[in-house]
C-alpha cells in the first residue's frame, strides 16, 4: 500500500485519482504528478530539470 | 611563437573564488566557501539581470516554505578550462538538486534566485521555468551537468 501526502494527511494511493504530465523544451524537462479526491486536488509535486545555463561573456580589450 | 591577446581562463576561474579585487572587497573572516541559497518567485515578480540581492518581495509563501528558500550545495569548486589560445570557460554548478519538501505553494511561480547568504544575500543568478504550483508535495530543481557547455553558471571568452 503506497501512501501519498495530501492536504488531508497521508492517504492510500488507491483511493485517489492520479494524473501525470510532462513538458520538454530547450529550457527544461519537467514532470508533475497530481492526486485528486472527489474532484479536489489534494497533492501536486513537480520536478524541473534545468537545461539552460546562464552564461556571461568576458573580454580583454585591445590597445589598437 | 607569438603572443595572443586574451583574457586568461585562470582569471575567470579565480573570479569565481574571489581571488582578485579591483575595488573594495568584503572583509572575509575565513577562506571557506560561502553559503548560497535558492528562493522561489511568483510569476508576477520581476527578477532579472538587474537584481542585486535577495528580496522577499514577490517571493512565494506557503506551508513549509521558509522565506529565503533553501540551501544550495556547491560541492565541486569552479573549474576553468581553455578551449584555445584565446578562449576558455570557467564554470560551476550546484552539486545537488534543490528541493522544497512537502510544501504547498498555491500561487504560480516560475523562477528561482540563487544568492550568496554569506555576502549580504548578494544575487548570483536567476533561472526561469514553466509556471508551477505545488500542493502538499515536493518541488525539485535538478541541475544540468557540470561541463564546459552545460554548467549552470558560466563565464566564457570566445
Amino acid at each position: 500500500m503506497a501512501l501519498v501526502t495530501t492536504t488531508k494527511g497521508e492517504m492510500d494511493e488507491t483511493l485517489l485519482e492520479k494524473r501525470e504530465g510532462s513538458l520538454d523544451n530547450d529550457n527544461e524537462s519537467t514532470t508533475w504528478v497530481e492526486y485528486w479526491l472527489d474532484g479536489e486536488l489534494v497533492h501536486r509535486s513537480a520536478h524541473v530539470a534545468l537545461k539552460k545555463n546562464v552564461s556571461s561573456a568576458v573580454e580583454a580589450a585591445s590597445f589598437n | 611563437m607569438a603572443n595572443t591577446q586574451a583574457m586568461t581562463t585562470s582569471f575567470m576561474g579565480e573570479l569565481m573564488t574571489a581571488t582578485h579585487n579591483f575595488g573594495t572587497a568584503p572583509v572575509r573572516g575565513t577562506s571557506a566557501t560561502d553559503s548560497f541559497k535558492a528562493a522561489l518567485y511568483l510569476t508576477t515578480a520581476t527578477y532579472n539581470a538587474s537584481t542585486t540581492a535577495y528580496s522577499a518581495t514577490g517571493e512565494v509563501s506557503g506551508t513549509n516554505y521558509t522565506a529565503g528558500g533553501v540551501a544550495v550545495t556547491f560541492g565541486t569548486p569552479p573549474t576553468a578550462t581553455n578551449s584555445s589560445t584565446t578562449a576558455g570557460v570557467a564554470f560551476v554548478t550546484p552539486s545537488a538538486s534543490i528541493t522544497y519538501t512537502t510544501v504547498t505553494l498555491a500561487t504560480a511561480f516560475d523562477a528561482v534566485l540563487i544568492y550568496n547568504s554569506t555576502q549580504s544575500n548578494k544575487a548570483v543568478s536567476v533561472h526561469t521555468f514553466g509556471s508551477q504550483t505545488i500542493t502538499a508535495g515536493t518541488f525539485t530543481l535538478t541541475m544540468p551537468s557540470n561541463t564546459t557547455s552545460t554548467a549552470l553558471i558560466r563565464l566564457a571568452t570566445t
